[in-house]
């Protein structure tokens, strides 16, 4: 049954990464970005990230598409001719030798390291958020703060970017 | 039980997908959701690896990469926006000047 989930759940995002990266609107790019990460978040709940679950719905699919589909919207694209590089062609060929070659690699790979405290066991205990939120705000308090210096700086940022230029006229009379 | 490895090669084909996407698509927009799907294979490896080997650090730092995610597309649309109001244009090939 879980097998069932898991290869819905990877062929889905695969044929949806494909879809977004080759599809020719960019609106139907952005839907096709949309199912790739609601289905990523499928794979998440495979995974006991419950939180993370929730977190990639509301702040991907929620917020950063949103704001996509906005740009897209407000600059009415019209879709060009030459929407992919003139050698594409010479670049699938490499991408996917390379690609088999990385998958033959990591699937011969005997993955193993060092087990840390939180077993499935221990994180079902309390749930998936209280684990998150103990480790943290304890041990990453200060990686936390700082994003928070970046998100603050990148909607700044992002808001003078944006902002329409004065002319020069009035900004030597200001 | 699903082994360690599936995930990973999911996550490879994904990255891949979305290199391939940096590399051929003209449109800048388009450019920006690849580094999105790139952003998210990256995010099932780290999952995975936490799940797997049963420590908390791994989403944490997926937590950090999608704040990150966030920041990214606002200032990177915020440059198409200032990019657009002077050339009309999303294409990357036409973008090769830092200031005009």
């Amino acid at each position: 049954m879980a097998f069932l989930f898991f290869a819905y759940f990877a062929v889905v995002s695969i044929v949806a990464g494909i879809l977004t990266v080759s599809l020719k609107n960019p609106v139907q790019c952005g839907l096709a970005l949309l199912a790739l990460l609601l289905h990523v978040s499928g794979l998440f709940v495979m995974l006991n990230a419950e939180f993370l679950w929730a977190v990639q719905v509301i702040v991907y699919a929620g917020a950063i598409l949103v704001l996509y589909l906005f740009v897209l919207m407000l600059l009415n694209l019209k879709t060009d001719d030459r929407y992919f590089h003139a050698k594409t062609p010479y670049l699938l060929a490499p991408a996917a030798i390379g690609l088999a070659y990385l998958v033959f690699l990591l699937v011969r790979s005997p993955f193993s390291g060092s087990r840390g405290d939180a077993s499935t066991a221990a994180i079902l205990l309390n749930g998936d958020a209280h684990a998150v939120g103990i480790k943290m705000f304890s041990d990453y308090l200060l990686q936390f703060e700082i994003i928070g210096v970046f998100l603050t700086g990148a909607i700044v940022g992002a808001i003078v970017l944006a902002k329409t230029p004065k002319s020069v006229e009035t900004r030597r009379d200001a | 039980m699903i082994p360690l490895s599936a995930y990973v090669v999911v996550s490879a084909i994904l990255f891949t997908t979305g290199l391939l996407g940096v590399l051929i698509r003209r449109n800048f927009i388009i450019v920006l959701m690849s580094v999105e799907i790139m952003l998210n294979a990256a995010t099932i490896n780290l999952v995975a690896f936490s799940h797997y080997l049963e420590s908390m650090q791994g989403q944490i730092v997926a937590l950090f990469i999608i704040a990150i995610a966030a920041g990214e597309a606002a200032i990177g649309l915020a440059i198409i926006i200032v990019v657009f109001r002077g050339k009309i244009s999303t294409n990357v090939d036409e973008m090769n000047l830092l200031k005009w």
